[in-house]
């Protein structure tokens, strides 16, 4: 029996401060809203920091599966059940949250990078006049997303799903007055209803399949039928990868990830960069039993990831806007994790995933501090020399950016390597996707170094603004997470698959060609190398080369700066015409409709009309109609007794009775 | 037995709570002032109160006798609240004729 690890603290917590910033937040003093705000993550993650002692303090637990625990063992997956949610004929869906190694690595990182990102937000939002309901936001959103990760059946992970979706509408659309903001939301939250709608189809399906939505129970059925492979299978992963794709920006559903940037900029960091868009690669890894027998939805999945990987890249190359680089550049490493997925590496998936959620949610920290400086500007072409101004800001910015590269021996490098690797061993196939994800290694260190060198290298582009340096509650998170962008990784891939390993299955690339990984290792810092020269030289050196590239390949760049016009088409294919056919199309149904309606008010319209007659107000009126209809009830019961028996009446009158 | 009982049969009685009831009817179906008509209920009620008494007498049943005070409770009540209000409509209106005060609102 496990030691109780009260896991349900982990999203009450947050949700409690939810309520407390929701409902009473506007009438609070801003230091009480920003304790509430921050306390809620800080116990959440104090919750997860016990789990994690009591896990770390039982070696050996996480490797053997089937041994024999001394006495006083811990057990993992630890199991909570804290009631029943569904109870109809076959189907149970209970309230459980199931902490197991992948459920821990994920609350490390949601809990670990979320409480940093609240703390940076404390001074990042400082001025805002809805300070309360961001924090009251933040909170729920923590509270979703560790719902989504604890859960122990599908269902309750879609309740999660839905809800990190809502908080990031609302979030998104947090400067509601600005249009741009308001939209984005909105497109936000009608793309991924597309996404959500082929996960819940997905959800159906496994019921009808499997009779439980339970991860384990899936689990075991499958493990007792190893015949059963493919056909549905395929149909039901593909379904969780349409949900997958929606809620991690992967194509074709990622339009809305860049439009989301709207957000202010630690929504960014937190939501749309390091926890919610990394649901999806969450979700795969849950579900990789199922994957695992459906290789066609498995292959679906690595050409998705290096699709989109490579598709975002090159975008980040030409934009401007220094959140919407950070943005695309998330979706492009978003794509790295599905293709490790699709190469059944979900173990160096999500090794990129928690060091991602380090780099990434610093990048858009310390862009926000440039923001910041910058007086909200965000267009790279009007910084510039930051360098100076901004120290802290600048150098854990460079930390960031050599991990994003791929660099040793930062975070990144261990992971991204991981995953080429575990590609390049899949075969043929997984040779092509090696080399797209190469292609997309060196572009992401353009892009980067790009950004790095517009920002923070040559004169300021702008003359009214005085950058100055953040304060100290956003550059303390800076600090931490360039630390962690430092070290995150030197746990190595090896380790982590191993720890891993109980939950999603060993790493297949973890095996016993060293010669092979070395070589593969340098060639790719050495094409990020080359990514870093190329940036070098055009953004550094000789600054007036870009323009001339643009000048000379003007088609080029307009496809790049304009994004491949996808928002463009998808408004032309899918959006116009469906508001044509909701407009003319169903004018038939509306009129029908509208009809049907009008006969109804009509007839009650008309008989009002006639029965209001009767509603006279004249006092004397109503009185003769009662007296009226009283004589004439009376008359008929006499009539009736006249008729029966006159006799009887009749001698009873004369008798006097 | 009483006197009462034994001379005057119950169906005189009938006939002088129907003639009363009739009257108060009548009344408060012509009459346009108020307080006549308020008259005619109170005859109406005390018809119907006879006629309950008689019974009562008649089936040495108590209940009717009971139910007669309830009746007068009523109407006593009735009468409180019905002259109040005749009263402040009488001093917004200057009126007691019920044909113009025929709108709810005063």
């Amino acid at each position: 029996m496990n030691q109780p690890l009260h896991l349900w603290l982990i999203p009450l917590l947050p949700f409690a401060g939810f309520l407390l910033n929701g409902i009473l937040g506007g009438r609070l003093p801003r230091w009480l809203v920003s304790t509430i705000g921050l306390l809620a993550p800080l116990g959440a993650l104090a919750v997860v920091f016990n789990a994690t002692v009591v896990v770390a303090s039982h070696p050996g637990i996480t490797l053997c599966k089937g041994c024999a625990y001394p006495q006083g063992s811990f057990f993992l997956p630890n199991v909570e059940m804290l009631g029943h949610w569904i109870n109809l004929g076959s189907l149970h869906v209970d309230f459980s949250f199931v902490l197991d190694q992948l459920s821990l690595v994920m609350l490390l990182v949601v809990t670990g990078v979320g409480f940093l990102i609240h703390v940076y937000s404390v001074g990042y939002m400082h001025d805002d006049p809805g300070y309360a309901r961001y924090f009251s936001y933040l909170n729920l959103f923590l509270f979703f997303m560790t719902t989504l990760v604890l859960a122990g059946n599908v269902l309750l992970m879609f309740v999660g799903w839905e809800g990190v979706g809502l908080a990031s509408y609302l979030l998104i659309g947090f400067w509601f007055q600005k249009q741009s903001a308001a939209a984005a939301g909105k497109k936000a939250f009608i793309v991924n209803r597309i996404g959500d709608f082929g996960f819940l189809i997905g959800i159906f399906l496994l019921l009808a399949n499997f009779g439980t939505l339970t991860f384990s129970e899936i689990s075991s059925k499958l493990a007792a039928s190893p015949a059963f492979t493919g056909g549905v299978l395929t149909v039901i992963c593909l379904c969780l990868l349409v949900g997958a794709a929606g809620k991690s920006a992967q194509l074709p559903l990622y339009v809305w990830l860049p439009d989301a940037m709207e957000g202010p900029t630690p929504v960014s960091a937190l939501i749309h960069a390091a926890t919610m868009v990394t649901a999806g690669v969450y979700l795969i890894a849950r579900t990789h039993f199922l994957f695992d027998r459906a290789p066609i939805a498995l292959a679906t999945v690595a050409i998705v990831g290096a699709a989109t990987a490579l598709f975002a890249a090159t975008i980040g190359l030409a934009q401007n806007d220094i959140k919407r680089v950070l943005a695309y550049s998330t979706i492009s490493q978003l794509g790295y994790m599905f293709l490790a997925c699709g190469v059944a590496a979900y173990s160096a998936a999500i090794f990129h995933l928690v060091t991602h959620a380090f780099f990434k949610a610093l990048l858009f920290l310390a862009a926000g501090s440039v923001i910041h400086a910058m007086g909200g500007e965000q267009d790279m072409r009007k910084m510039g020399g930051l360098r100076k101004k901004l120290p802290v800001t600048f150098w854990t910015m460079t930390v960031a950016v050599f991990t994003i590269a791929g660099f040793p021996p930062m975070a990144a490098f261990f992971s991204k390597d991981a995953i080429l690797y575990a590609a390049f061993v899949q075969g043929t196939g997984g040779k092509i996707l090696w080399f797209v994800g190469l292609l997309t290694a060196m572009l992401t260190a353009l892009y980067m170094f790009r950004l790095w060198y517009m920002t923070f290298f040559g004169e300021l582009r702008t003359a009214d603004v005085h950058p100055h340096e953040s304060p100290w509650s956003m550059r303390a998170p800076l600090i931490i997470l360039a630390l962690l962008s430092i070290c995150g990784g030197w746990i190595g891939i090896e380790r982590f698959s191993a720890f891993l390993a109980p939950s999603v299955g060993l790493h297949p690339a973890v095996s016993t060609t060293p010669h092979l990984e070395l070589i593969l290792t340098i060639v790719a810092v050495l094409v990020a190398l080359e990514g870093w020269l190329i940036a070098d030289k055009y953004y550094r050196r000789k600054t007036e080369r870009p323009a001339q590239l643009a000048a000379a390949l003007p088609a080029g760049h307009k496809l790049l700066a304009n994004k491949y016009y996808v928002d463009e088409i998808y408004d032309a294919v899918l959006v116009k015409p469906l508001f044509a056919f909701s407009r003319y199309g169903l004018g038939g149904i509306d009129f029908l409709l509208t009809g049907a309606a009008w006969l109804l008010a009509g007839t009650a319209n008309l008989s009002g009309a006639i029965l209001q007659r009767w509603q006279s107000g004249n006092l004397r009126s109503y009185a003769a109609w009662l007296t009226a209809a009283a004589a004439a009830i009376l008359l008929f019961v006499l009539i009736g007794h006249l008729f029966a028996e006159p006799h009887r009446i009749m001698v009873n009158l004369l008798r006097g009775y | 037995m009483s006197l009462l009982a034994h001379d005057v049969p119950l169906t005189w009685y009938l006939l002088l709570s129907a003639v009363l009831f009739s009257l108060g009817v009548v009344g408060f179906l012509i009459k346009r002032n108020i307080i006549t008509m308020f008259m005619s209920i109170e005859l109406m009620l005390n018809a119907v109160n006879l006629s309950f008494v008689a019974f009562a007498y008649q089936w040495h049943e108590v209940k009717g006798q009971i139910f007669v005070f309830f009746v007068m409770m009523v109407a006593a009540a009735e009468a409180a609240v019905g002259l109040a209000i005749i009263i402040a409509v009488f001093r917004v209106r200057a009126t007691l004729a019920v044909d113009r005060i025929n709108l709810m609102k005063l």
